[in-house]
C-alpha cells in the first residue's frame, strides 16, 4: 500500500488509488469540475492541479495515480495561479448568461470561480457557438454554456449505455452533442436526464413549465389537481437545505395546497393500482405459459420508467413484446384522474389540468407521447421536475421550513406502503412480490418486515427467487414453482439482463427496470447533486416511508379497491384494457 | 484508399448503392468484434464510397453496435474523413509549417483561382477535390502537395497548370478552367 503525503499529511492509501482520493482521505480538498466520483476521471479539465515534487508540471489529481514516497502540495502559488487561469480560460469562452440562468444558484463553474478568489477576467476571446436545441419535450441543450466536461457524454454512453451524445468535431470547435448537430428528438436519446444531473453549468436543462403551471392555476375555469410521484418526498426538502433522506411528505403536500391545487393527490395511488394491474398481467402471462401451453413473451418488463420504454422501442425493438402493457402509474393517474375523478366531481377531462411532480425529464416526454389520452384529451398536462417545484415553491414566497404536516386528499391520495417503493430500485418488484404472493397463496407474504432483502440495495443487477407454497384456487398451477426475478437500474444494467436472458444464460419471469442507477430516487430531474451517499440516503428514507404505513401491500389500499368495484371491474378487464394499459412502437437504434 | 481504385477499374458501369453496401459488409464482417474496429472500417468505407455518406455511417454503427453520435465524433475529429463526395483526385495543399512560410498558402491560392474552388470543395465535373493537408513529413522539400498518394514538392504557384495537366483526363480540364 503506498504512503505519500500531502500538504505534510502522511496517508497510507490501496493501490489503484488516485492523488485526489488520496487527499480526500488526509482531509485536504482538491477543487474538481470534470470529475464524477465513480464514473469519470479523465483530468480533461485541470482545475484539479496540483504540484507533485519531481514532476515537470502541475499534474491533474483526479487521473493521477497515488504512488509511493511521493510529496504533493495542493496549495502553492504555482498550483493556485493553474487553477485560476484554468478557470478564466473557461470563463473567457462560456457564453453564460449567469444572471438569469436557470443554473445561477447551483453552477458549479460559478461556485468554483467564487471560491478560488477569481475577482477579474483577465482573457476575452471567441465564445463557444452558441446552439440551442429544444427539440424534446423534456430537455434543451444550450452548446454555448458547454464547457466540454464530458460528464454528459461518460453518463450516457457508459451508465446508461445510449450513445446519444458524444464529442462532435475537433480543437476549440469541439461540441458535445449528437452527430451531425442533429436535434436530440432525431437521435436515440431517452430524455433520462442523467446528462442533466451531472451537467456543471447550464448546458442541458430539463424544460421549465413553471409558467404553465401558474397559468393554470390562475384560469378559474381549470380544476388543477397535482400527483407527486413516490421519489419527491425523499428528496424535495434537499431544496429546502435539508440533509438528503430528509422525508418531507406532510410539508410538500402543504406546499401544493398552498400553491392553489384544488386536490393534492399521489402517484402513490396509481402505484399501488399498477400492481394490481402488472400483478394480474404477470400471473396470466404465467398461466398462458404453464397451463395453457401457448407462446408469451417472458419474462416480463416492468413499464413504469418512461426512458427505459423509450430504450427498448431503439435498441431491443424484438422484445416489445415482454414489457408489460401497463402504462406508468403517471400516466394511469391522468388517466383515472379524467374519467372516475372527473365524474365524481362533475368536471369534464377538458376542463382539468392534470400536474405532476416527477423525479424524471422523461416523463415530460411521456405526458406528451400522442397516444397518451384516453380520457379524451392529453391525460397529464404539465410534468415539474422535484427541482421546478422548489423552485416553484421558493418563487410562490413559500416558507417551507415552516409548513405544518398536511395529508393528501381521497381518494386518488390513498396509498400503501408498497407505492413508496416504487421511488427506489428492487420496490416495484418487492411491492409487486408482496400482492402476487399474497393473492396466490392466501398468506401473509413470508419475507421478514416484508423486505426482500436480495434485491435491496445500489447494486445495479440483483436477481431472486421466490419458491411458491401454498398456491390456491385459479393459481394451484404455480404450487412448488420458482419465480425467478431480476432487478436492474441504470440502461446498461438493464441491457446486461438482456443479454443474459436473450444468450440463454440466465431465465425470468419478471425483470424490474428503471432507467436512472438507484431508481428514481435518483431520477434526472432530482436535486443536484446526487452521489452515491445521496441515492442510499434517499432509499433509507423511503424504506422508513413503507415501513412506518399500517398498509403496505398494494390490494389491501381501499381506494383501489373501491376504484375496481365503481369503475374498473377487474383488474385487466375491459376498461382497464383502454385505460390503463398501453402499446409500444419500435425506433432505429441509429 | 486502394478499394476505390480497384472498384473505378474494373467496374464498366458506377456500382449500386446496394453493392457499396455489400462490400461494407465484407469489411465489417472482418472487422466486427475485434478492438479498435471502428478506425479502420471507416477508412475502408470512405475507400469503397469514396466518401462517408449517411447511409455508410449509419450502417457501420448499427453493425459494430456503436453509437451513431461516436461514429460521427470519430469521423469529425479526423481530417481524412469525408462526409461530402470527393472528386476523382484529392489535393491535399500542405500548410504545416515548413510548408507555410516556405509560400504554402501562394501554391493554395492558385490551386484555388485554377479550379474556381474553395477549400472543401469539388470541381463540377468531379474530377478535383481541394483540401488543406498538416504535414506530411516532407517539410525539408517545402511547400509540399499531394494529390491522391502522389508527393509534389518544391510547388510554385505558376507550376499548378502543369501538375494538374498530370491527372486531368482531356478535355475535363479545360472546361474546369473555363468554369
Amino acid at each position: 500500500m503506498p504512503t505519500l503525503t500531502i500538504d505534510g499529511i502522511s496517508v497510507e492509501v490501496p493501490e489503484g488509488t488516485t492523488v485526489l482520493q488520496a487527499a480526500k482521505q488526509a482531509g485536504v480538498k482538491i477543487p474538481t469540475l470534470c470529475y464524477l466520483q465513480d464514473v469519470q476521471s479523465i483530468g480533461a479539465c485541470r482545475v484539479c492541479l496540483v504540484e507533485v515534487e519531481g514532476a515537470r508540471t502541475l499534474v491533474a489529481s483526479c487521473s493521477q495515480p497515488a504512488t509511493d514516497g511521493m510529496v504533493v502540495k495542493t496549495n502553492t502559488g504555482k498550483v493556485r495561479d493553474g487553477r485560476q487561469m484554468v478557470v478564466e480560460l473557461l470563463l473567457s469562452e462560456h457564453d453564460g448568461d449567469c444572471q438569469v440562468c436557470g443554473r445561477s444558484a447551483d453552477c458549479e463553474l460559478r461556485t468554483l470561480a467564487n471560491d478560488l478568489g477569481i475577482g477579474d477576467l483577465r482573457y476575452e476571446g471567441e465564445k463557444t457557438f452558441k446552439m440551442i436545441d429544444e427539440s424534446t419535450p423534456a430537455l434543451i441543450r444550450d452548446t454555448g454554456k458547454c464547457i466540454s466536461c464530458r460528464r454528459c457524454v461518460t453518463v450516457c454512453n457508459e451508465v446508461q449505455e445510449v450513445g446519444g451524445l458524444f464529442a462532435q468535431g475537433r480543437g476549440f470547435a469541439t461540441l458535445i452533442g449528437p452527430a451531425f448537430a442533429q436535434d436530440l428528438s432525431d437521435v436515440v436519446c431517452v430524455q433520462c436526464g442523467q446528462c442533466a444531473a451531472v451537467c456543471p453549468v447550464g448546458a442541458i436543462q430539463e424544460r421549465n413549465q413553471i409558467e404553465e403551471v401558474w397559468a393554470a392555476l390562475e384560469d378559474p375555469t381549470k380544476t388543477v389537481i397535482v400527483q407527486t410521484a413516490p421519489a419527491i418526498r425523499a428528496a424535495l426538502g434537499e431544496c429546502f437545505d435539508y440533509p438528503a433522506g430528509t422525508l418531507v411528505t406532510g410539508k410538500m403536500v402543504a406546499a401544493l395546497r398552498r400553491l392553489g391545487f384544488d386536490a393534492v393527490f399521489d402517484t402513490d395511488f396509481t402505484a399501488d393500482l399498477t400492481i394490481m394491474e402488472e400483478g394480474t398481467e404477470l400471473l396470466v402471462r404465467l398461466k398462458k405459459a404453464l397451463v395453457d401451453g401457448e407462446q408469451v413473451a417472458l419474462p416480463q418488463f416492468s413499464s413504469c420508467s418512461p426512458g427505459w420504454i423509450n430504450y427498448m422501442e431503439h435498441f431491443n425493438p424484438d422484445m416489445l413484446a415482454n414489457l408489460s402493457t401497463c402504462k406508468s402509474p403517471q400516466q394511469m393517474f391522468g388517466a383515472i384522474a379524467k374519467t372516475y375523478y372527473a365524474e365524481k366531481i362533475g368536471v369534464k377531462p377538458e376542463d382539468m389540468v392534470v400536474v405532476s411532480v416527477m423525479p424524471c425529464t422523461a416523463k415530460k416526454y411521456e405526458a406528451a407521447r400522442p397516444e397518451m389520452n384516453d380520457s379524451g384529451v392529453q391525460d397529464v398536462d404539465i410534468v415539474l421536475t422535484t427541482r421546478e417545484l422548489g423552485a416553484f415553491i421558493t418563487q410562490a414566497g413559500i416558507d417551507f421550513r415552516s409548513l405544518p404536516d398536511e395529508e393528501m386528499d381521497a381518494p386518488l391520495g390513498i396509498s400503501t406502503g408498497a407505492a413508496d417503493i416504487f421511488a427506489n430500485t428492487g420496490g416495484v418488484m418487492e411491492a409487486a412480490l408482496r400482492t402476487a404472493w399474497e393473492i396466490v397463496t392466501e398468506t401473509p407474504f413470508p419475507f421478514p418486515n416484508l423486505h426482500v432483502e436480495p434485491i435491496q440495495g445500489l447494486e445495479g443487477v440483483k436477481v431472486a427467487s421466490v419458491k411458491v407454497e401454498g398456491a390456491k384456487g385459479d393459481w394451484a398451477f404455480l404450487e412448488g414453482a420458482e419465480l425467478k426475478v431480476a432487478v436492474a437500474s441504470g440502461l446498461g444494467n438493464a441491457q446486461k439482463v438482456i443479454d443474459m436472458v436473450k444468450s440463454g444464460e440466465a431465465e425470468f419471469h419478471f425483470v424490474e427496470v428503471m432507467t436512472c442507477p438507484g431508481g428514481c430516487i435518483g431520477g434526472g430531474g432530482q436535486p443536484r447533486f446526487t452521489t452515491k451517499e445521496v441515492r442510499e440516503a434517499r432509499i433509507a428514507a423511503i424504506y422508513r416511508e413503507d415501513e412506518g404505513r399500517e398498509l403496505r401491500k398494494s390490494h389491501e389500499n381501499p381506494a383501489v379497491c373501491a376504484l375496481y368495484e365503481e369503475y374498473l371491474g377487474a383488474p385487466c378487464g375491459e376498461i382497464s384494457h383502454h385505460l390503463l394499459h398501453t402499446h409500444y412502437f419500435e425506433h432505429d437504434r441509429v | 484508399m486502394a478499394e476505390a481504385v480497384k472498384s473505378c477499374e474494373c467496374c464498366a458501369e458506377e456500382p449500386t448503392e446496394e453493392e457499396l453496401l455489400e462490400r461494407l459488409d465484407a469489411v465489417i464482417a472482418e472487422y466486427k468484434g475485434k478492438p479498435g474496429a471502428l478506425i479502420p472500417v471507416l477508412q475502408l468505407a470512405q475507400g469503397i464510397f469514396g466518401y462517408l455518406p449517411e447511409v455508410a455511417l449509419k450502417h457501420i454503427a448499427r453493425e459494430l453496435r456503436k453509437p451513431y453520435s461516436e461514429v460521427a465524433g470519430v469521423v469529425g475529429f479526423y481530417s481524412f474523413f469525408t462526409t461530402v463526395p470527393r472528386g476523382k483526385h484529392l489535393i491535399r495543399i500542405c500548410l504545416g509549417t515548413a510548408c507555410y512560410v516556405r509560400g504554402g498558402v501562394a501554391v493554395m491560392d492558385a490551386f484555388k483561382k485554377q479550379l474556381g474552388i474553395d477549400i472543401g470543395g469539388t470541381t463540377e465535373d468531379r474530377l478535383f477535390s481541394l483540401e488543406i493537408g498538416r504535414c506530411f513529413g516532407a517539410c525539408g522539400l517545402a511547400p509540399v502537395i499531394m494529390i491522391d498518394d502522389d508527393v509534389h514538392h518544391r510547388v510554385k504557384p505558376k507550376r499548378v497548370n502543369e501538375i494538374l495537366a498530370q491527372y486531368a483526363e482531356e478535355p475535363v480540364l479545360a472546361e474546369t478552367r473555363s468554369a
